[in-house]
């Protein structure tokens, strides 16, 4: 049960990650390798405010938020995607890595090579739920993913904006005709991500606490659970991301602790071999 | 291409320059991991070393020679650390000293034993010393020693019949765990619980619970850093309530800075620590290193100022720069406090390189370790 | 003037032959190593060229296929057996591995052989670490021999860097004939135009599928030789880091040049010793150099070569491909 429940809890993180990657492969069609670093910078941003500028935690969060949107977002978008992705979606993949390395080393040298304590937003207080403990920011982190989902999906289903973000991705040519400001939703869904992976970053930080390398992990997960889950499907990045902090957990508990690692891995060939689109994907139009 | 050619010539030129004036300075040639993952150890062992280097040419140098530290970078990677010891060498240096992780080590012992010069080194698994290399020695006991120190701690203090083991699956925790398996059998202490983890692992949740079912008289913990913290703040979530004993990492400043509250109880072995101050030597150490430096030194730093100082000594006990003779009279060698007071702790060096000397028992109280026992040489 | 150009190609590359034949000379034993390992990532990065430059597909498990090169050839040549048998059998390992990896990958349309090999490359990874009677695991394998032939011995890094040398020049000769064989010109146009080169008859997922398996074998033998020139491997030195590291080797060089991976090559592994005196800031301007050349010049450094050229000695490039078109016919 502890196994289990813990692993939801860590399973909703990978989540909320993974929903990213499926938002910035709708928008832009391009996998971001420099995923998992966007989840390490905003914590980094926090604590540059929380001791550089002397603020209290929740304006270092909110400082947090706002310089991840900008940078993780904006400028990402603009400074990166604009004008790679005409050179073609290998480049801008490639890009992306290098990002990856760009952000890493920037927070090694700017910040420090070693681990940080990150305050955390919820009391350290424990749970027993049915016979395993919990502690209180997992149970936030749980209920924090869910909500998002939900309303996410609400968003981009039942809102204008949202729905022509949808046109946007599945076809920008024709959403283009019909109206739709083709950049601004792009430029909305890369805020979007950049807004979920400050999230998530403020999250789960107290527990892993703050380090450069942090993203590498984080990364290759949450990238496997979207495409486990299904990468053009918001509730498959969802499924992906539990199905995986479950697995994960259960195999180091009573299978092998030494192949923890192996199992998202062998899961994700096992997919794509038998099933490319995902657990809960649709299969997509092929565009030429 | 034409100016890597250049910049080699002119590295070249600088070399022959280096030659003739090796009359007034002897090298060293700091190799440690200063970026990457081990910057942490490295940077510590860096200015251990730096400390012990202006403290000795303040007296004159080595043989009325002063030293030049050379400080060369590995990156944490193990090739480029061979590459750098090689450069090292062929830029003069007369003593090695690193590297600290044993990844790296093993690779760049090779360089210095083919060129016979001696390198002390921070590393602590027990194979560094198995490989018949004459010219490595250690700053600090191998593992091979160090969790033995524990056995009569498990045995005797804490009265377990069964434990279990929590590692780090790379090359240091792999090291610790096989030599404890073997301890706990020798004593005739069950291991009801082997649980490997990941490096760079960040949720300890199947681990402890594991752990927690096992239900064992102690824990043995032997992780890095940043694990050893998340490790810990797992276990205090899911109350593990046996003793968690480690091997130095478990009671570290960092590590009680990031585990916080959770760090409290919990129990380490440590070759040597700074926090050991009623030792003079050490105590004086810890007063400059915070003065200089504005941190507390790890045993990292104190590893490095013990083999800068170290070559001093051994030199002047040869009584010229010879890096054979070196060798030759630091195997079986042993230093007293009393006449080196430098060494910190009367410390010998068997015929392999390997080191023993006093090592203290440490728990973690209010925030911060505290010595609660001297462990004998062994 | 196809002759003088192509005579004006060969004086250049006897030119640099030349220098590399005289770069170590005199030298420390530093520098000797530096170019060894220059021209082993080169041997790497030139295999994942042809995946990457001329079959568009990212490989990201180059460095595995060198960790299934080095074990197989360390393993080997520990058992007694000769450098020289030792490392085909590796490169063999690694082109079947290759196909049986690449086969159901590029079934489908997409990135997917990216994520394949993603996972590959850390599967590789946790076998090596974990199977520790074959490979050390953790503690890795030490004191492989260098080969020796007759009188020639490569114990000395000056004789082992002419070795390698040798090595190196006679795999470009093999991936020169691969490119210039009528296989290889499916491949170019594979990439220049994939629809049409389908609708010529070119089979495109099986040369895609080959190029992407002896792109692996390239890597093996990259592996082969850091073998007896580290004389010590772990899975750490094969971590999904030292893909990526390959992968912008190719890049920054300029992928789909032939000269690229060389290039590339040198700029990751010689940058270093340039930017010493940056300190740790040298991967910081690294990784934004890369991007920012990816935005203005995304053919890399070779392109950046060509484009100046074309700037001060502008040719008439419709003709020149009117020319080769021709030949083609």
């Amino acid at each position: 049960m502890q196994v289990l429940l813990s692993g939801l809890a860590t399973g909703s993180i990978y989540a909320l990650v993974a929903i990213g990657f499926t938002l910035v492969w709708q928008a832009a069609q391009t996998v971001n390798f420099a995923q998992g670093e966007f989840v390490m910078l905003p914590a980094f941003f926090v604590l540059a405010g929380v001791s550089f500028f002397g603020l209290p935690l929740w304006a270092a969060l909110l400082l947090g938020l706002v310089a991840s949107i900008v940078v993780l977002g904006i400028l990402f978008k603009k400074l990166i995607v604009e004008p790679i992705l005409p050179h073609g979606g290998i480049t801008l993949i490639i890009a992306t890595m290098a990002l990856g390395i760009l952000l890493k080393e920037s927070v090694k040298e700017f910040y420090s090579a070693e681990a940080q304590p990150f305050a955390s937003l919820v009391q350290s207080a424990h749970v027993d739920v049915l016979g395993a403990v919990l502690s209180l920011q997992d149970l936030v982190n749980l209920a924090i993913s869910l909500t998002i989902v939900v309303l996410l999906t609400l968003f981009l289903n039942r809102t204008r904006t949202g729905r022509c973000m949808q046109a946007t991705a599945q076809n920008p040519a024709v959403a283009e005709i019909l109206g739709v400001n083709v950049k601004r939703m792009i430029l909305y869904t890369f805020i979007i991500n950049a807004a979920l992976a400050a999230l998530a970053s403020f999250l789960i930080t107290p527990i892993y606490l703050a380090k450069f390398s942090n993203g590498e992990t984080l990364g290759l997960i949450a990238f496997i659970a979207a495409i486990v889950g299904g990468f053009n499907q918001i509730r498959g990045a969802l499924v992906g991301g539990l199905l995986i902090g479950v697995l994960d957990n259960l195999t180091a508990a009573y299978v092998t602790a030494e192949y923890r690692a192996a199992l998202p891995l062998v899961l994700l060939i096992a997919i794509i071999l038998l099933r490319p689109q995902g657990i809960m994907g649709t299969s997509e139009g092929r565009t030429v | 291409m034409y100016r890597a050619l250049l910049l080699s010539l002119s590295t070249a030129l600088l070399m022959t320059a280096g030659a003739a004036s090796a009359q007034e300075t002897v090298k060293l040639g700091m190799v440690a991991e200063l970026s990457g993952a081990g910057a942490p150890a490295g940077t510590n062992w860096r200015d251990g070393i730096k400390i012990a280097v202006e403290e000795i040419n303040a007296e004159g140098g080595i043989l009325q020679k002063k030293i030049e530290l050379t400080e060369y970078d590995t990156q944490t990677d193990p090739q480029v650390s061979r590459a750098l010891v090689q450069k090292a060498i062929d830029g003069g240096a007369y003593v090695i000293l690193g590297t600290i992780y044993s990844g790296s080590t093993l690779v760049n012992m090779l360089v210095a034993q083919q060129n016979s010069v001696p390198q002390f080194v921070g590393s602590e698994a027990p194979n560094i010393v198995e490989k018949g290399n004459p010219f490595v020695f250690r700053t600090s006991s191998g593992a091979q020693k160090g969790v033995p120190a524990l056995t009569p701690y498990f045995k005797d203090t804490l009265k377990a019949k069964k434990v279990a083991v929590a590692w780090v699956n790379n090359e240091f925790g792999k090291g610790g765990r096989n030599v404890f398996i073997e301890e706990m059998k020798n004593a005739g202490i069950e291991v009801i619980a082997d649980v490997p983890s990941e490096q760079a692992q960040t949720d300890y949740a199947a681990d402890v619970a594991k752990l927690k079912q096992a239900n064992p008289d102690a824990v043995f913990v032997y992780m890095n850093q940043e694990e050893s913290a998340r490790f810990l703040i797992e276990g205090k979530k899911q109350s593990l309530a046996m003793p968690l004993v480690g091997e130095v990492t478990l009671t570290e400043a960092k590590v009680i800075e990031l585990a916080g509250g959770a760090a409290e109880g919990a129990i380490a072995h440590v070759g040597v620590t700074a926090t050991a101050t009623d030792v003079p030597g050490i105590g004086a150490f810890s007063k400059k290193f915070e003065e200089t430096f504005k941190r507390k030194p790890t045993h990292d730093a104190i590893k490095g100022y013990v083999g800068a100082w170290t070559t001093k000594y051994v030199t002047e006990l040869v009584g010229e720069f010879d890096g054979e003779a070196f060798s030759e009279k630091m195997h079986g060698l042993c230093l007293k406090v009393a006449d080196h007071p430098k060494i910190l702790l009367d410390t010998c060096w068997d015929d392999r390189g390997e080191m023993s000397r006093p090592s203290f028992m440490v728990q973690v109280k209010n925030g911060a370790p505290v010595v609660i026992g001297t462990v004998p040489a062994n | 003037m196809t002759l003088n150009r192509s005579l004006l190609t060969k004086i250049a590359i006897a030119v640099l032959l030349l220098a590399a034949i005289v770069a170590p000379i005199g030298q420390g034993n530093y520098i000797t190593y530096v170019l060894t390992s220059w021209l082993v990532f080169s041997i790497a990065a030139m295999g994942l060229n042809l995946t990457l430059g001329y079959a568009g597909q990212i490989s990201l498990a180059q460095a595995s296929f060198m960790a299934i090169g080095a074990y197989t050839t360390a393993l080997l040549t520990l058992a007694g057996w000769h450098w020289v048998l030792a490392m085909p059998l590796g490169l063999i390992l690694c082109f079947g591995v290759g196909l049986l990896l690449g086969y159901p990958a590029l079934r489908v349309k997409g990135h997917l052989l990216a994520f394949v090999t993603l996972a590959f490359n850390t599967l590789v990874f946790l076998v090596l670490r974990n199977e520790e009677w074959l490979t050390g695991g953790t503690f890795g394998l030490v004191g492989m021999p260098r080969p020796d032939f007759f009188i020639f011995k490569t114990m000395k890094q000056l004789h082992f860097y002419y070795f390698t040398l040798g090595i190196t020049v006679f795999a470009s000769l093999a991936m020169w004939g691969i490119v210039r064989s009528p296989w290889g010109r499916a491949f170019k146009a594979l990439r220049e135009n994939p629809v049409r080169a389908e609708s010529l008859g070119v089979d495109t997922r099986r040369i895609t599928l080959l190029a992407f398996a002896i792109g692996s074998a390239y890597g093996g033998l990259a592996g082969a030789l850091i073998t007896p020139l580290v004389q010590f491997i772990e899975p750490g030195s094969f971590g999904l880091a030292h893909s990526l590291r390959i992968l912008l080797m190719v890049v920054v060089g300029g992928s789909g040049f032939f000269f690229g991976p060389f290039l590339g090559a040198g700029v990751v592994i010689l940058l270093p010793e340039v930017l010493r005196f940056t300190e740790g800031y040298y991967l910081i301007i690294y990784s934004a150099l890369v991007i920012v050349m990816l935005v203005f010049v995304p053919s890399g450094l070779i392109g950046l070569g060509g484009r100046l050229r074309e700037k001060l000695w502008p040719r008439q490039q419709v003709r020149g491909d009117l020319v080769e078109g021709a030949a083609q016919k």
